[in-house]
């Protein structure tokens, strides 16, 4: 049993392996539709470059995945893969949905097929809204996801508190468990 | 200790630091990293679908032609051509011990060449 599991990571630690992990996060992809293009360039291309932020979106499996961006459609059927990826990461993990039929179905609201929300199946960290968002726009969330790795408080957030972050304000600590929206704005 | 087997302490000082950097790295993450295990987690890894029969599985017996023209061909070479580059170090006993390690062969090749293995289509 780890010191994370105990509940119990001195504040220096906590710290350097905040550091750690939001710098080298490796990022698990599933483009299940045309959002797939976008991240595609944003991952992918010399223009967005994304490694310069810390990411590597190479792993071969989820086991050895930090962040999981899910880009595009999710049906019903194939909700059930996504699920279980989603379960095969090792803790911790984080999720960017990307796109609105990611977020909440997008154009097929009202399908009978598609998945109205991948938040349905798995917790999201960060919302990418847009349709489809631009390259620039996943690296916000990219970013944003990691500055709230650097203040998250891991022993609190195993202790399933309603403060995570390592900023004392009660405000900006229960803030830091609801997940963010790239370009602000409520949830709903 | 010969200047021969001095040599090889440098492979098991390696290994050496190989097993402690590993270990130090490994019980470091133990001691810290979550463990939270589940039934999906320790599915084998199939893309997200249900994996199929077990990863222990009989391959086709008539493969072993393949298996053979290997160890004719290839295997041969490997352990002939060191030995060329230093063949007179080791006189008539390495010429010995080569010949008939290429006479158990030509077994293979001839048996090979019956079954019209060599043969291209």
């Amino acid at each position: 049993m780890g010191l994370v599991d105990r509940g119990r990571m001195p504040a220096p630690l906590t710290k350097l392996f905040n550091m750690g992990r939001s710098y080298s996060m490796w990022v698990y992809q599933w483009g299940l539709a045309c959002c797939a293009i976008e991240m595609g360039a944003a991952f992918g291309s010399p223009r967005y470059d994304v490694m310069r932020l810390g990411v590597i979106p190479l792993p071969a499996s989820p086991r050895q995945a930090d962040l999981v961006v899910v880009s595009g459609t999710v049906t019903d059927k194939m909700a059930p893969a996504v699920k279980r990826l989603y379960e095969q990461m090792p803790e911790p993990k984080y999720v960017i949905s990307m796109g609105s039929c990611a977020n909440c179905g997008g154009p097929y609201w009202d399908s009978y097929s598609v998945t109205k929300g991948v938040d349905q199946i798995i917790p999201v960290d960060v919302y990418v809204p847009g349709c489809p968002p631009r390259p620039e726009a996943l690296l916000e969330g990219i970013v944003l996801l990691q500055q709230r790795i650097k203040n998250e408080d891991m022993a609190a957030k195993w202790r399933n508190e309603e403060f995570t972050s390592l900023q004392m304000t009660a405000e900006r600590g229960r803030l830091a468990r609801e997940p963010l929206v790239v370009g602000g704005g409520p949830i709903e | 200790m010969s200047l021969f087997l001095r040599d090889y302490l440098t492979v098991v000082w390696f290994g050496l630091a190989a097993i402690l950097v590993a270990g130090l790295l490994l019980g470091v993450a133990a001691a810290v990293r979550p463990s939270r295990p589940g039934k999906e987690k320790l599915t084998a890894y199939e893309s997200g679908v249900d994996p199929v029969g077990m990863s222990w599985s009989q391959s086709q017996i008539r493969y072993y032609v393949f298996a053979l023209l290997f160890v004719i061909f290839d295997v041969e070479a490997v352990f002939i051509f060191p030995w060329a580059t230093a063949m007179e170090r080791y006189g008539w006993f390495g010429l010995i011990a080569m010949l008939i390690f290429i006479v158990l062969l030509l077994d293979g090749l001839v048996y090979a060449w019956k079954r019209g293995l060599l043969r291209w289509v």
